[in-house]
Parts: structure tokens; sequence; C-alpha cells
């Protein structure tokens, strides 16, 4: 099978206009690839740039020199060229994403929240919350909140929703930002079990893991984001 | 016209003075040529108020000739204030013969009201209009309603229409009832009652509208179509009448309510004058006609 | 890409999100799966607009693309030319220079300021909307909310009173006003309510393209919030394309999937979103961010 995710001699900066043009580099010639199938797991420590990679990944954070080639509908793109509108489309195609944090939009239920990213595939809604509960549930989020805006949830029950929102699609390449960072013993073991599922149909996941204990669980690879640090020298 | 009739030495012939009435020809015939289009033109100061048909007059004016035959009606009336006054007007600034019958007029001037008697070749409606712009009352601006008619952005007509029915339950418009005019121009009809709006269309004879204080002249000319505006579930309708004229006994013909005292006493006869003395004549009688109620 | 010395030059060129080529070469564009992208076009182009108030820049150079289905925010401070260019490329200010093609329901590209003004107007009714700061500018406050919704229908020919109230109907019930409201005037309502009238006016004829101004400018934030929600649903389900003029940036993270920050003028950056609010790239846009106020 084709490796869905290449990211090539990738670097980052961030360039602080407001404290005078200083340049703070974030990363340097990050390279990896991750296969169908496996769960690739970023480690080192905290302000490495795991998080970065991530998000440059999602198009979130722009690239300043590389690559990072998607395979996207049967095409390869690079998303670190790739237009705005490019960058969308691959978001709803082919990569999925668990954030850390929930950007609640007010008014709109946890379900449709959860719900939205097939909605926008084309499914039908109904079908969609459909599958949107049964991973609420299975995530044992209390069902009196499945019709509220998740606004003035708990962290943990946030955390869910957005697990749902991102497992809910079969995108073949997931990114996985501290998915169990609020969750208890027994909800981290239905998203490990989930994983597995993930796994199994192909997708490839990246992902980051503080718990030591889920990462052993998940891992197919380490990516050590430590040795993309920047050179001081530059 | 160059006919000068002696004793008239103050006035040219039909009051007006040649240049002007060749520069009212001029929007006459441009409003001939674009039916329902409102042409601007240099309104004279006449001897009457405005509001008193001062663009009728000009119209005719400017029309008439020493071998038409004129006719002049204010809300079917022919014995009115205002209608014996022009007819007045013109027979002694013009000395052109007057008459109340519809059939022997070739020009008749009205205020508001469209003759029972059907019109024929050959024969000229001139109209007395107060407010020539249908839109004015749902755009004040005029650049912006020159602009919809140049457009044919007529929306707002039917916003009209609609608000008529959302209010009221049917088209509570009664007179002044728009009209396209020969599918393209919306007009207004002037504030004739919706009852007439029908004979506008494929008329024989020539359509003439002159609005003096707002300086516009149109025209449909004959055999133009003339279609009132309306909702495919809210037909256009015309006033119904219950009883006949009380004195002629005349149906399908507009009717006048007539108060004949302080008792709630009333009577409904045609305003036509005309047509109804005409029937009378010729030995119709309403409900309430009888010997002396004639003349 | 930008470096570090641009920001020094006053007219830095706009930093496109990701990247500077327009084709990337490795996109392998006709794979077997996406006709979506590889064969859209975009609905509208701007290339090269600008505006200028005698010496005073409106908006200078700007060259968009809007494709359809897409949110596109323009944000900047007041004065940055956001409006002026919401203008020009909407027909509703003639550009100084510049050219503005748009892509029709038959699929013809079409120069918008070499259209006739009739056909300008009839797309501007039926394939696009407006949505003003002030519903007061957007809808007409003596008519019923009924007609002010039925009016695009009536503009284009819908003829049948109970069709055009029946859509009317439902269009309220999708901006969440209440049916019985339907004969209600707009002088009636509270501020959310006159904006989410305007925004069913306009939606009626279902556009393909929407632009507005500030729409949640000057409503409370709880009214804000719904009607935020309401757009975003409605955006979402009819695929509507979008062009939003905004000084608040929340509203352009919910509403828009692409942003153009917009100074002096001049398009300092574009991109995702979510991009340019969490990567900031040019000076201003950073400082912009950096001044949102946590609640």
């Amino acid at each position: 099978m084709a490796v869905p995710l290449i990211v090539s001699d990738v670097s980052k900066s961030f360039t602080m206009h407001l404290r005078g043009g200083v340049r703070i580099p974030v990363v340097e010639a990050v390279h990896f690839s991750i296969e169908a199938g496996q769960c690739a797991v970023l480690s080192g420590p905290s302000g490495v740039g795991k998080s970065s990679i991530l998000k440059m990944v999602y198009g979130n954070y722009a690239v300043d020199v590389g690559q990072i080639l998607i395979r996207h509908n049967g095409a390869l793109l690079d998303l670190a060229r790739a237009e705005a509108r490019q960058v969308m489309a691959v978001r709803r195609d082919t990569i999925g994403y668990v954030s850390q944090f929930l950007r609640a939009v007010p008014r709109v239920s946890a379900l449709d929240v959860a719900a939205e990213p097939l909605v926008q595939r084309g499914t039908d809604p109904e079908t969609a919350c459909r599958r949107a509960a049964e991973l609420f549930a299975r995530l044992n989020l209390p069902e009196k909140l499945w019709e509220l805006p998740p606004a003035t949830f708990s962290g943990g029950e946030q955390q869910r929703v957005n697990i749902a929102r991102g497992f809910i699609t079969d995108h073949p390449v997931l990114l996985l930002d501290e998915p169990t960072a609020s969750l208890d013993a027994a909800n981290r073991a239905v998203v490990v079990a989930m994983i597995g599922e993930k796994k199994a149909d192909g997708v490839a996941l990246l992902g980051i893991f503080h718990d030591a204990e889920l990462r052993e669980a998940v891992a197919d690879r380490i990516i050590d984001v430590t040795g993309f640090a920047p050179q001081k020298a530059a | 016209m160059t006919v000068q009739p002696t004793g008239l030495a103050d006035y040219n012939f039909a009051y007006l003075d040649e240049p002007t009435k060749r520069m009212i020809r001029r929007a006459i015939l441009k409003a001939i040529a674009i039916p329902g289009y409102q042409v601007p033109f240099a309104s004279r100061e006449m001897p009457m108020p405005y509001g008193w048909g001062t663009g009728g007059v000009q119209v005719t004016a400017s029309i008439i000739g020493p071998d038409d035959t004129l006719k002049v009606i204010d809300q079917g009336a022919d014995d009115t204030t205002n209608a014996v006054s022009i007819r007045a007007f013109f027979a002694k600034v013009a000395e052109v013969s007057t008459t109340t019958s519809t059939a022997e007029a070739t020009i008749i001037q009205t205020r508001h009201r469209i003759p029972e008697e059907t019109l024929g070749e050959g024969q000229v409606l001139v109209y007395q209009v107060p407010i020539p712009e249908p839109l004015r009352f749902l755009e004040p601006r005029e650049t912006e309603t020159r602009k919809m008619h140049a457009l044919e952005d007529y929306g707002l007509m039917h916003v009209k229409l609609y608000e008529d029915i959302a209010r009221n339950g049917h088209i509570a418009t009664t007179y002044a009832y728009p009209v396209k005019v020969e599918g393209r121009y919306v007009m207004d009809p002037s504030p004739t009652p919706k009852f007439d709006n029908p004979k506008m269309d494929q008329s024989e004879a020539l359509q003439l509208f002159g609005a003096g204080r707002e300086k516009r002249i149109y025209a449909v000319p004959p055999y133009t179509s003339v279609v009132s505006l309306d909702f495919e579930d809210y037909p256009f309708e015309v006033n119904r009448f219950d009883e006949p004229c009380a004195l002629c006994g005349a149906e399908g013909v507009y009717l006048d309510e007539v108060v004949l005292d302080d008792r709630g006493g009333r009577m409904f006869v045609c305003s036509d004058t005309d047509h109804c003395e005409k029937r009378r004549a010729a030995g119709h009688r309403g409900a309430m006609a009888s010997e002396g109620t004639l003349a | 890409m930008m470096t570090q010395g641009d920001s020094v030059s006053p007219h830095p060129e706009p930093i496109e999100g990701r990247g500077e080529t327009a084709n990337p070469p490795l996109r392998q564009a006709q794979g077997d799966g996406l006709p979506a992208l590889a064969e859209e076009k975009p609905l509208l182009s701007a290339s090269g607009v600008s505006k200028f108030y005698g010496s005073r820049i409106g908006c200078e150079d700007v060259s968009i693309d809007i494709w359809p289905g897409e949110v596109v925010a323009v944000v900047g401070e007041s004065g940055s030319g956001k409006t002026t260019l919401l203008n020009c490329i909407s027909t509703r200010l003639m550009p100084t220079t510049g050219t503005v093609a748009y892509r029709m329901r038959d699929g013809q590209i079409r120069d918008l300021y070499r259209m006739g003004e009739a056909e300008r107007r009839f797309l501007m009714r039926t394939d696009w909307g407006f949505v003003h700061q002030n519903p007061a500018d957007g809808l007409r406050m003596t008519v019923s909310a009924g007609a002010n919704v039925g009016e695009r229908l009536m503009a284009t020919g819908a003829r049948h009173y109970g069709n055009i109230r029946a859509t009317a109907g439902d269009w309220l019930g999708r901006v969440e006003i209440a049916e019985d409201r339907i004969d209600d005037q707009p002088r009636a309502f509270s501020g959310g309510m006159r904006q989410r009238l305007q925004i069913a006016r306009n939606l009626v004829t279902g556009p393909r393209l929407v632009f507005m101004d500030e729409p949640t400018g000057g409503l409370d934030v709880s009214v804000q919030a719904r009607l935020l929600d309401l757009l975003r649903g409605l955006v979402t389900d009819l695929g509507l394309a979008v062009v939003v003029v905004t000084h608040d940036l929340a509203v352009a993270r919910l509403l828009s999937h692409r942003m153009v920050v917009m100074k002096d003028g001049r398009v300092i950056e574009t991109g995702l979103t979510d991009r340019v609010l969490d990567d900031p790239r040019a000076p201003y846009t950073q400082l912009l961010v950096s001044s949102i106020l946590q609640a």
C-alpha cells in the first residue's frame, strides 16, 4: 500500500514582529513518513515542537521550508504549498484531527459538533447524528449532555466530543493531539480500542501521547522529535 | 396650425402659441411611438389651477383643429363645473363645436372615467393625470423610478398588490389600478376606476395622457394591449354593482352613489351622464325613474 | 515566503499563507478521484482592483478569487478598505482600475463592469445577495415581512400569491421568525429579527454568492451568537459562497474558511482562517490577533 504521508525536510520558525522581529526557530529538517495501518507517535519533552509538527501537517501552521506530501484522492499533494481550498479539501476527505481542546460554537449541540465532519462529506444529518450518538455511548458521555452545546462541559466531556468528532469519519490519515489527557482509565481504554480499530481499517495515525502507558499500548513506531531541534548556531 | 379666426386677436388658435403646440405634439408622437412611456414636456402655465386638468388641456389644445368636435367629462359627467368650463374654454379660444354625445365627439377630454359607449377609430381620448408615476408611492426617488422603468424592474409593483391582499384578503386598489402596456411599460391609467381598465385594452381610439404639474405625457395607441397587473390566484376583477342604474336600468356600467337626504336615502346612477340620458331617451327606465327626473 | 526583511517594505507583497506557487508542481492533477477540486473554477475573480477617492486610496491592487461554497472573511480595522473592496467586487462601487469576472449560472465568465445594468440587477437579485450592517438599508421598512421576502420572487416573475406567501413563510421559519409575524412590518421587529429577515430576503432566490457587511455589527452579544449560528447553518446547508466583511476576528473564525487581512487599502495576508489566526505572519496580522480580548 502507498505511503499516505511523507514529511520531508520541514523547518518552521516564528517571527515575532511585535517583539522587534525576533525569530524563534521551532523545528528543523523534520523528516518522517507514516504508513497505513500503523500508529506513529511523536515523542520528546514538552516544547520540543511535537504539536507544531502536527499542526503543520494539518495545515494549521505555515511551513517555512520543506514538503509535506499527502496522498489525497489518489494523487500526491504538497500541503506546504497547497492553496487554502486544497487544504480544506484535504481536511474534508483525507486528514482527520483530534485536537487537544474543543473550539465550541455557541448553540450547536454536542451531537451536531461530532456529526459535522460526516455531514460535510455529504452524509445526511440524521445518519451522521446516529453515528455520533453511537460513539458518545461508547465513550460513556452522559446522554443528557448530547443535545447541549459543549461550551459548558468539563474538560473530559469536551475531549470525548472531540474524539467522537475525529473518529466518526474514515479519513485515511488521523492526527491525535493528546486525545486522552483529561480522560479516566476506563475511557482511555475505549480510545485505545478505537485506535486499534482504525489501524485494522488501514488508517495511518500520527499522535502525541503524554501518558507513557498509553503510548506503549498504541505506538507501532516512535518518532523522536528531539532529533529535529533547531541547531543553536543557525 | 395657422388658423386665426376673427375676433380672437388676443389669442392664438386653441390658446397655446404654435411653437408650444409643436413641442407638445413632438412629445405626443414620441409617447405614441413608445406606448406607456412617460415623455417629459415643457408644461406651460394655463389659465386654471393645477389639478383642474392643465395637462389634459395642453394635449387637447395641441391636437385640436377647427373641424373637431369636443366633449369634456369629469367623472363621467358632462355637466360639472370643470367639464363645462373646459368645454367653454375651447369653444372660445378655438371656436370648435362641442357636444355631450360620446359618439359625435372626435376628441374627448376626461377626468377619471372612460365613456361607457365603445370608442371607435378616429376618436381621441385625452386623460387628465394628476400623478403619472405608478411607482411613486413605492419608490419616491424619480431617478430610481425612471431607472426601474428603463430596466423593466417592476417587482415592486407586485409588492404593493401583495400587501393589498395580505391586508385585505383581496386586491383593494379600486382606481388608478396599474396596467402593463404592450407587455413593456407599467402605466398609471390616471385615477379612473379599475372598472374602466378593460376598455383601454385594444381600444380603437387613441388614448393620450397629460400631467401638467408633473410635466409628463404618455399614450396608448389604438389596438394596443393593456393588461391589469394581478396574481394567478387573485386575478384582476372589475367592480361589480348589486343593482342596475336607478334611472336608466343599465347593468354592467359604472355607477355613482347619490345621497338623497339626511336619513340614509340613496340611489345608484350611471356615472356616464350621456350614456344614461341616451338610454332613457330610448325608453329604458330604472327603479327610481319618473318623468320628472330627466334633465 | 515571508522573511524578516520584507516587513520593512512599505508595500509588502501579500502573504499567501502556504507557499508562493499557485500550482504546486507535485500535484498530479487529474488523479482518479478529484473532479470536484480539479475542474472547479472560481465563481468570482477580482484582479488588480483599485479604488481611489481623489488622491486617497480606498483599496489598491487587490486580486481575489471566490470559489463556490467557501466563506471568505475580509478583516481589518475601520478605514482599511475592506468595505470599499466589498463594494467594488459586488458592483456597488465602480473601481478606478481592475476587473471583476463572474461565472454565470450557464458557466459563462462575464466581466461585471461590462454587463448592462438590467442584466446586472437581475444577477444581483437572483444569483447574489447583499446583507447590510444596518437592516434598514436592506429592507423595505414599511412593507410586511412577507412582502420583503417575496419581493425578489415577484421581481423575477412569480405571480402566484399563495405560493409566494408560502415560500416567504417557510423562509421566515428558517431564520427563526414566527410565521404569525408574516404580515408585520420590520419596523416592529427587534434588531436581531430585522437582520434575520434581511438574510431571508436575500436567500429566497437561492443565490450562489452573498456579500455581507458586518452582519453582526450593532447587535447584542447573545443576539450575535444566534445569528452567527444561523448563518453557519444556512451557509453549509445551501453551499453558499460568502464574502463577509468584519472587524471581529471571532466572527471570522466562526464563519469563514479563508481570511483576507487588509490594511491601508492593501491585502497584507491571506490564507486558511485558522492558519492566519493561529500562525499570523504579517506584522499587522500579529498585532490584530494579539489585540483580541479574551472573555
